[in-house]
């Protein structure tokens, strides 16, 4: 049994238009992971996901999952992966549980059992008393649900997630991250693209940042969380920050007496206090803002 | 494998059965009262004055091409609309990130075409009947021949549904080529009343050599020879085939 549930080698992808989407992708995904796949818009993330999914066609390189090669083996590979895409691409005019027992048709499944799997799937993502609806008449939330649903039916080793939550209002966000995790105790491997960088911190082990066409990081999630050079704080103080020079950092003030301070992760709390009272200000309080993955992500993205 | 080629075939058939027959309303009835006035008005009111053809009252002579012509229309239509309209929704990525084989998609979407043509010719062969009486000759070639046209534009219909780039493109070669070919193909006339000139330009009509097939099926007549009519119909098939599967084993109009 391979270690992998998907390699990426060498990948390349050049578009008829002559826009090189990916240079040199290198990529592993261990089985039963939950792997975050961030970049920004136009990073090439989309068509990573495309190439995996054989919707976009390979320029260069090797992609295997679960040790078949997509392209020598698109049938097998197909049937163990599941894929939510990005933009909405439902049939919209037939109701939603006809769309789940074709779906669940083309994956060879009877009309018996995909009518099984559905019932299961649209009562743990709440949509089963929607399933006579049309798309149409869903909400953008209740769509998702349903794309997840259907990447679901034929039960596959590895789901791609493309940007989930989106537009999905927070209650549900975190309902969904429960069923992310549930289903991958389960056994379902799990690559996730998402703009909500606090997602991929909630969920996900390893990481990699894609920026244009090119991998910039590759890593377990714990490694950045403490490996982060940069720290910031929120502080607030007694009195006016009239000087901005207290610090070489960056500091945003953010109102009279509070302020945005990033400094140096060697930098103490005590350091901090200190600096502050040699300038005649007291410190209030001063709270950690945890975002060592956005302040990695911007830093890497930026450059 | 066979049961899971099985269900996948039946599962893009049903679909497409399901997705004409709902509209009926839209996919069936037109065509089914556009012949009913063709043959008010041609086979009857006109055809009364025209006499004969080669023997036959002109409403038997113009029956045969009446039924085949809905059946190419709708076979094509069917397929290229349904196919088109899976590529505009985007909801033909289903068909792609699923472990269907190429030729499992087309047989499908072709059996869904297929299906459609063999409704409306039948709905329109028993309307023909309120008017006259019209035995079928041969009805084992009669049904044969439906299956071949129909399976010919059904093909036709899937290729121009992966090069269209506009609902506009669906409709230019139905109006600007099936339509003109199949008027010219001597639904309403004989090739040999046609004069010299025009009967050469009538020979390469694949259409023609269709509807005389399909005569002779109904009528026992024929202008063109039926087996050679059915061998272009093969290798145009043949041809038309390979085609649809080489672009969407390229992914043609599909994958980027």
């Amino acid at each position: 049994m391979t270690k992998y549930a998907l390699e990426i080698k060498h990948l390349n992808k050049t578009y008829r238009n002559g826009v090189i989407a990916l240079k040199d992708i290198n990529l592993n995904v261990e089985d039963g992971d939950i792997f975050a796949f961030l970049g920004p818009n136009g990073a090439g993330k989309s068509t990573v996901i495309g190439i995996i999914t054989t919707l976009v066609n390979i320029t260069s390189g090797e992609v295997k999952v679960y040790g078949k090669d997509i392209i020598q083996h698109p049938e097998i590979t197909k049937q163990m992966i599941g894929v939510v895409p990005q933009e909405y691409n439902l049939n919209q005019f037939i109701p939603i549980i006809e769309t789940m027992v074709n779906i669940g048709g083309y994956f060879g499944l009877s009309k018996k059992q995909a009518l099984i799997k559905t019932q299961e799937l649209f009562e743990d993502l709440g949509i089963w008393h929607k399933r006579e609806s049309t798309p149409r008449e869903l909400s953008g939330g209740m769509k998702r649900r349903l794309m997840i649903a259907r990447a679901l039916i034929h039960n596959p080793k590895l789901l791609i997630l493309d940007e989930p939550t989106a537009g999905v209002d927070t209650e549900l966000r975190l309902t969904m991250w429960d069923f992310f995790k549930k289903i991958n105790n389960d056994g379902v491997t799990i690559i996730l693209t998402t703009h909500y960088l606090e997602e991929a911190e909630r969920l996900c082990r390893n990481l990699s940042i894609i920026h244009h066409g090119e991998v910039v990081q590759n890593s377990p999630m714990a490694d950045i969380m403490s490996s982060s050079r940069k720290h910031t704080y929120i502080v607030r103080t007694d009195s006016k920050i009239t000087n901005k020079n207290i610090f070489e950092e960056s500091i945003n003030i953010i109102d009279d007496k509070s302020c945005e301070l990033t400094v140096d992760n060697k930098t103490s709390i005590t350091e901090i206090i200190t600096k502050f009272n040699q300038s005649n200000i007291n410190v209030i309080d001063i709270l950690s803002k945890r975002n060592k993955l956005e302040e990695l992500f911007i830093e890497l993205t930026q450059k | 494998m066979k049961d899971l080629y099985l269900i996948q075939i039946t599962t893009i058939f049903k679909k497409e059965f399901a997705r004409w027959s709902r509209i009926w309303i839209q996919t069936i009835l037109p065509s089914v009262i556009t012949m009913f006035l063709y043959i008010t008005i041609f086979g009857n009111f006109i055809g009364e004055r025209i006499g004969e053809i080669n023997g036959l009252a002109y409403i038997h002579f113009i029956i045969p091409g009446l039924i085949i012509m809905p059946i190419i229309s709708n076979s094509y239509m069917n397929v290229v609309g349904s196919f088109y309209s899976g590529r505009f929704q985007k909801s033909i990525e289903e068909l792609f990130v699923s472990p269907l084989s190429s030729h499992v998609i087309l047989i499908g979407y072709v059996m869904g075409g297929v299906s459609r043509a063999f409704v409306v010719g039948f709905v329109v062969y028993i309307v023909s009947l309120s008017f006259t009486s019209i035995p079928v000759h041969n009805v084992f070639l009669a049904i044969f021949l439906t299956l071949l046209v129909s399976f010919l534009f059904s093909i036709l219909g899937f290729i121009n549904a992966v090069y269209a780039k506009s609902f506009d493109d669906i409709n230019i070669i139905p109006t600007f080529v099936l339509t003109p070919l199949t008027y010219l193909g001597g639904t309403f006339y004989s090739i040999y009343n046609l004069p010299e000139a025009w009967q050469t330009v009538s020979m390469f009509n694949p259409i023609a050599y269709m509807v005389s097939a399909y005569r002779y099926a109904f009528i026992g007549v024929e202008d063109l020879n039926t087996y050679g009519a059915i061998l272009l119909m093969f290798i145009l098939i043949f041809m038309l085939y390979s085609l649809a599967i080489y672009l969407l084993n390229k992914g043609i109009g599909v994958k980027n």
